[in-house]
């Protein structure tokens, strides 16, 4: 056992000892959380927007009040002609153009006519859409508000109920989808340079022809790892709780018991790939191309699976990091329990198991 | 456990990858406290052949024991009772010289105890009081050397292996290396070194020097250069390695 945890002390002061890379360690899973939390966000807010008022009276008025008052949208200037709308679409200044016609509010209060129109810039199309629905539900509420008080004929309400995240905050989709990356990183890819790195100094050699047997080389020279990534879910979490506002709903314990095994995941996949390698660059090539780019793409968090054609939802199948942001989301999001998630819990242990088994029995004995 | 004072022993020792032979039948026998120098061209099997000593690999035929124990059924014995020193010296740069002892006296399962005694007997005896917290890093060459080997041999091993250990080191400082190398032969231990440097050679009790696979020589290096009518043992080297039919 002594030889077992003088190797791990071993490993700690190499890690304690390479500042620079500690330093990354810890604050990447930060810098992260407050980049997507604060920076970056597919949540559409400010949109510019222009208006076309060709009849100027109450109605266009109120409406272009409320428009320009959400947060969605910011009115920089107001247009007198189409010409001068698509001058300004084409000069990039606008994502929405507004137009209401002619005698809109008469229209609107005498024929049950009255029609305004929405001109998006659909060169991105999901902010078209989004902005021009944002659009639509505003001037549905000034229509709404207009009927307040009569009853009309085959009217159906929609109730619209955001389940889990009413706010509809961006925060609560990637917080798990930076866990799974920070876990990626940490686990895997630093403990395969850690591996290859004992290779490529010679110290490999020394350390197989001595007493301490091969499995509990690799054991020992994860489990620091194993720790710092403990210590990033937990900076996650902290910061997900007190600086994004978003809570953790379900059982911290299972949340951290999930963790703990997809970390043993991503460690499995590190040693595998340091089985392969034979130089510290390669292992970091191979873990970024292997594994941090599916995690990124795969995982579900930036793009949806379920858009993507069958071939490649196939194949998100083995991206590990898919069925751990599955778990996360369920767990720290909905709340929901240990019979809610059990297979794709299931999914990671199989996973690990034969990851485990494969890369411990390729460590070679033979150094080649 | 050593036999008859024989700490290796090797017959017919065999490796085999796939149609390649790369260590043929070699027999020989290396006695307790013998300073056994083994030498061959690059790609005539000596990395191979050590390597089965070592525990590192499996023969594909043939028998050897190390220290008494066999290579086939023994190998966790075989590791317990041999210290190797790699050709990079095998140190961590950036750990401490005590860090470093600490380290391998700690795989090779040493108490605390012992690892302290020997930490302090070990930095008086490489004239390096004072610099027990100093980075391997700043070490020159000479000392980094020094102190690879004397770590090799901490848990006081029957048997030591020096895969080339005098790489790219000046003259004087090889020398002062072979000083330490005496020494621990003199204290019982026995030295496997493989070498390029043929002055090297010299310093052995007895060597030899394998081509393409085999043991083609096998005596002391006075009487090799006498077999082969060699003023050095560059000579005789030379003479036998031309007649190698493989290179790296």
């Amino acid at each position: 056992m002594n030889q077992f945890l003088v190797f791990v002390k071993k490993e700690w002061l190499h890690i304690w000892r390479d500042r620079r890379t500690l330093f990354i360690l810890i604050w990447m899973p930060v810098v992260q959380i407050l980049l997507y939390g604060f920076a970056l966000t597919n949540e559409v807010k400010n949109s510019r927007i222009a208006i076309f008022d060709q009849s100027r009276d109450l109605s266009t008025q109120a409406i272009s009040e409320k428009l320009a008052a959400s947060r969605y949208f910011n009115l920089i200037k107001n247009v007198y002609s189409y010409k001068e709308i698509e001058a300004t679409f084409r000069q990039g200044k606008i994502r929405l153009a507004v137009v209401f016609p002619n005698n809109f509010r008469n229209d609107l209060l005498h024929t049950n006519h009255a029609q305004i129109q929405l001109i998006a810039d659909a060169s991105d199309p999901n902010t078209a859409n989004t902005l021009t629905n944002y659009a639509s539900s505003i001037i549905n509420d000034y229509q709404q508000s207009l009927t307040q008080n009569e009853e009309l004929p085959y009217t159906i309400k929609t109730q619209v109920r955001m389940l889990y995240n009413p706010e509809l905050k961006g925060a609560y989709n990637f917080v798990p989808g930076v866990m799974a990356l920070v876990l990626m990183l940490v686990c895997a890819m630093m403990t395969s340079i850690s591996i290859v790195r004992e290779k490529e100094i010679g110290t490999m050699e020394v350390i197989l022809v001595s007493p301490l047997k091969p499995f509990r080389i690799i054991i020992a020279k994860t489990i620091p790892y194993l720790i710092v990534s403990l210590l990033n879910i937990a900076t996650i979490l902290l910061l997900s709780v007190f600086v994004l506002d978003v809570p953790i709903v379900g059982s911290l314990l299972l949340l951290i018991g999930e963790s703990i095994l997809f970390t043993i995941t991503a460690l499995s996949l590190g040693i595998l790939i340091s089985n392969a390698a034979k130089t510290q660059q390669t292992a970091q090539f191979t873990s970024m191309m292997s594994l941090f780019l599916p995690t990124l793409l795969f995982s579900g968090f930036l793009f949806p699976v379920e858009n993507m054609p069958i071939p490649l939802q196939v194949i998100s199948n083995i991206v590990p990091a898919k069925w751990y942001y599955i778990i996360v989301k369920s767990v720290m999001i909905k709340g929901l329990g240990f019979s809610a998630i059990w297979k794709e819990t299931l999914i990671l242990v199989g996973m690990t198991a034969v990851l485990l088994g494969i890369s411990i029995k390729n460590f070679k004995i033979r150094l080649s | 456990m050593v036999q008859n004072n024989k700490v290796i022993t090797a017959k017919e020792l065999t490796k085999k990858f796939g149609a390649f032979t790369a260590v043929d039948k070699i027999s020989f026998e290396v006695q307790k406290g013998e300073i056994f120098g083994f030498l061959g061209a690059n790609g005539a099997g000596k990395t191979t052949a050590m390597r089965m000593l070592c525990g590192l690999s499996l023969p594909s035929s043939g028998e050897a024991t190390v220290a008494g124990y066999d290579v086939y059924k023994e190998n966790e014995l075989i590791k317990k009772n041999i210290g190797y020193m790699s050709q990079k010296f095998s140190l961590y740069e950036d750990l401490t010289i005590k860090e470093n002892i600490r380290f391998y006296a700690g795989i090779y399962g040493l108490s605390d105890e012992k690892i302290k005694e020997k930490t302090e007997l070990l930095v008086k005896e490489l004239h390096l009081e004072g610099e027990e917290k100093t980075l391997v890093r700043a070490l020159p060459l000479g000392w980094k050397q020094k102190l690879a080997f004397s770590i090799a041999i901490v848990h006081d091993p029957a048997i030591v292996f020096l895969d080339e250990p005098t790489g790219g080191v000046d003259p004087i400082t090889r020398r002062e290396f072979w000083t330490l190398i005496y020494e621990a032969a003199e204290r019982g231990i026995t030295i496997f070194v493989t070498t390029h440097y043929m002055d090297e050679a010299e310093y052995c009790n007895r060597v030899s020097i394998m081509v393409d696979g085999r043991i083609d020589a096998l005596d002391s290096p006075a009487n090799l250069m006498k077999t082969y009518s060699a003023g050095s043992m560059d000579e005789v080297f030379l003479q036998l390695a031309r007649k190698a039919s493989r290179s790296e």
